[in-house]
């Protein structure tokens, strides 16, 4: 055992606990915050394995855009960012999803590459990186990026508002300082009604 | 590549110095020179032309009271200034502040870590550095703070987007994501004999896109909104005090420095310059004083903004941003990349390269006119009419003067 085994071994178990916390932590941002960690700690892992192009975008990509954009979620929409504690209740369900991927995961990632010898690699090739991204798995790419065209849509979708109320402008409750005898009596009663009073 | 220990902590303790004072000089030279502008005298006190004043500022911020509401959220109240300094401090680590100098028996490279991927390293800390912001702005549990920390990350990530694309321009150009390949890349003459190689000729559009990404990025006035006292108080930092406050503030400032010295040693060359024939000891210190005259002139354009331009408002931000900087780095990271294959197919000339991309300018300028920018350009000249003639009914949002006399 090197110091580098060592030292993944430390990252790794970093990563996994962050991760089980993700899960189990109460609060939404707290879990959204130990996401981060546990994506920049795989970046750990990418940078022990000298893959320090891959760690980097990790960095760049999971940890600055993803998981920031997970918190301008949290707080753009009226989740519960405070001190509520939360409990979705499906608890066995949740545990038997997860277990099942990952245990068909670890087994797919074992028997495709368990008994292959890794050799070294001599530094990173960003290029090679780039033609087998671009020209060997162009499609798997591009469906990938339809993926997230269709999150792009999803979201637009739900961020709207319902049908025919898209473009109509909010009704506006004018402040009347006297009774004005052009008012709609029906379109600002509460204005009216104060003053009257 | 591998350096004594000693040489490497000399090294990146020059390196944390260089930018340190860097950051002292701007402080100082900003409270100078915007006193100059707005006719008053500035720090006049503490040393020659009040140039000490900025240590002593620094020193009271430690012996200030430090002030933690009850009702943050620790530990992160706590780290989220920290972060954003490191995040800072070690984005300073890719980049090369000088040549090679010799000194008792062994070659210093001025800059802390050549890695590979130097660049994206630029970039990683800028993303995590928007976590200070945020996280400050939710661990206060205040509604200024939070709204001031979603408000400046939101503007930080849009121009970072911005800026990346700027930048993947330049490493497509200089092939390498090293910051010692895109530094040597520059060196020589340029396009046109007697120009130097610099990135900021032949990739102009990245390089403006990058200058105004970097105002924001900084968080500088005409975009400091964090800041905007009318509508948020303080920002994400309202909360803060005493040393914690003070740390935000240093990164704030080293940011312009760092930006600066991002933007010199990508697109101006970086420490390269005319050494003027002068005697070994002398022309080893040359590039770094060449980079850090490039850097000033970036600080003292970021000063010059300060003092004349106000304060943008959000939508105007958002828009230039998300409909103006981030297209024309897109369209220019594709061009440049087209180029690149074009050079390696055998090249063009340089006319026909010259021409290409005057023509690039031209179509870009006829889509800007003719589609969203024309009726931004529309609204803008109704917004000045309006200030203009106070009388003429206001055609946009904005409050009209007479009705606000009223």
């Amino acid at each position: 055992m090197t110091g580098l085994d060592l030292v993944l071994l430390g990252v790794g178990l970093l990563t996994a606990a962050s991760a089980v916390m993700t899960v189990i932590s109460r609060n939404l941002v707290h879990a959204a915050l130990f996401l981060a960690v546990a994506l920049a700690g795989i970046a750990g892992v990418f940078l022990v394995l000298r893959a320090d192009f891959l760690a980097l975008v990790q960095l760049v990509v999971y940890v600055g855009a993803v998981a920031v954009l997970f918190l301008f979620g949290l707080m753009l929409t009226r989740a519960p960012i405070g001190r509520e504690a939360l409990d979705s209740q499906h608890r066995g369900l949740a545990l038997g999803v997860s277990g099942t991927l990952f245990a068909v995961l670890s087994w797919l990632i074992v028997d495709a590459f368990g008994n292959v010898r890794v050799e070294e690699v001599a530094g990173p090739r960003i290029g090679d990186l780039g033609i087998a991204l671009f020209r060997d798995w162009v499609l798997p790419f591009e469906v990938l990026s339809m993926l997230l065209l269709a999150a792009l849509v999803g979201a637009i979708v739900l961020s709207r508002r319902e049908d025919g109320e898209s473009g109509e402008p909010e009704p506006v409750v004018p402040i009347a300082l006297a009774v004005d005898p052009d008012a709609d009596p029906d379109a600002a009663p509460d204005a009216a009604g104060e003053v009257r009073a | 590549m591998s350096r004594p220990l000693w040489v490497a902590g000399l090294t990146a303790g020059l390196t944390f110095l260089y930018f340190l004072l860097t950051t002292a000089i701007l402080i100082w030279g900003e409270r100078r020179v915007v006193a100059r502008m707005q006719s008053r005298l500035g720090p006049n006190r503490v040393g020659p032309l009040g140039a000490l004043q900025t240590l002593v500022d620094g020193l009271k911020m430690f012996f200030k009271e430090d002030v933690t509401p009850a009702m943050v959220k620790q530990p992160i109240f706590t780290v989220a200034p920290l972060v954003g300094v490191v995040a800072g401090l070690l984005s300073t680590a890719v980049i090369p502040i000088g040549g090679e100098v010799t000194l008792g028996g062994e070659t210093f490279t001025l800059q802390v870590a050549d890695l590979g991927v130097g660049v994206l390293w630029f970039l990683a800390m800028g993303s995590i550095h928007v976590y200070s912001v945020f996280l400050a702005g939710w661990a206060s549990s205040s509604p200024y703070p939070l709204l001031g920390g979603v408000r400046s990350s939101a503007q930080m990530i849009s121009y970072e987007i911005a800026q990346g694309l700027a930048v993947a321009s330049v490493f497509i150009y200089a092939g390498s994501l090293r910051v010692s390949d895109i530094v040597a890349a520059q060196s020589g003459e340029g396009l046109l004999p007697g120009l130097p190689g610099w990135f900021a000729i032949p990739l102009l559009p990245a390089f403006a896109v990058f200058v105004v990404g970097m105002v924001a990025e900084a968080g500088r006035p005409p975009f400091d909104l964090a800041e905007a006292e009318g509508e948020l108080v303080g920002g994400f930092h309202t909360e803060y005090s005493g040393l914690r406050f003070g740390m935000f503030m240093l990164a704030e400032f080293m940011a312009v420095v760092i930006q600066s010295a991002m933007v010199v040693t990508l697109f101006l060359g970086g420490p390269s310059g005319p050494t003027f024939g002068l005697p070994a000891p002398i022309a080893a210190v040359m590039p770094t004083v060449w980079f850090t005259l490039k850097t000033l002139l970036f600080i003292f354009l970021f000063i010059l903004l300060r003092g004349a331009l106000p304060r943008t408002r959000y939508d105007r931000l958002m828009a230039l941003g998300w409909k103006l900087l981030i297209p024309v780095g897109l369209v220019w990271a594709l061009a440049t990349a087209a180029l690149v294959l074009v050079r390696e197919d055998g090249g063009l000339s340089t006319t026909a390269r010259l021409g290409l991309a005057a023509g690039a300018v031209v179509v870009a300028v006829l889509g800007l006119a003719t589609g969203r920018g024309g009726r931004d350009a529309a609204t803008i000249g109704r917004a000045v009419s309006t200030a203009v003639r106070p009388t003429a009914p206001a055609a946009t949002d904005e409050p009209d003067p007479a009705e606000v006399a009223r």
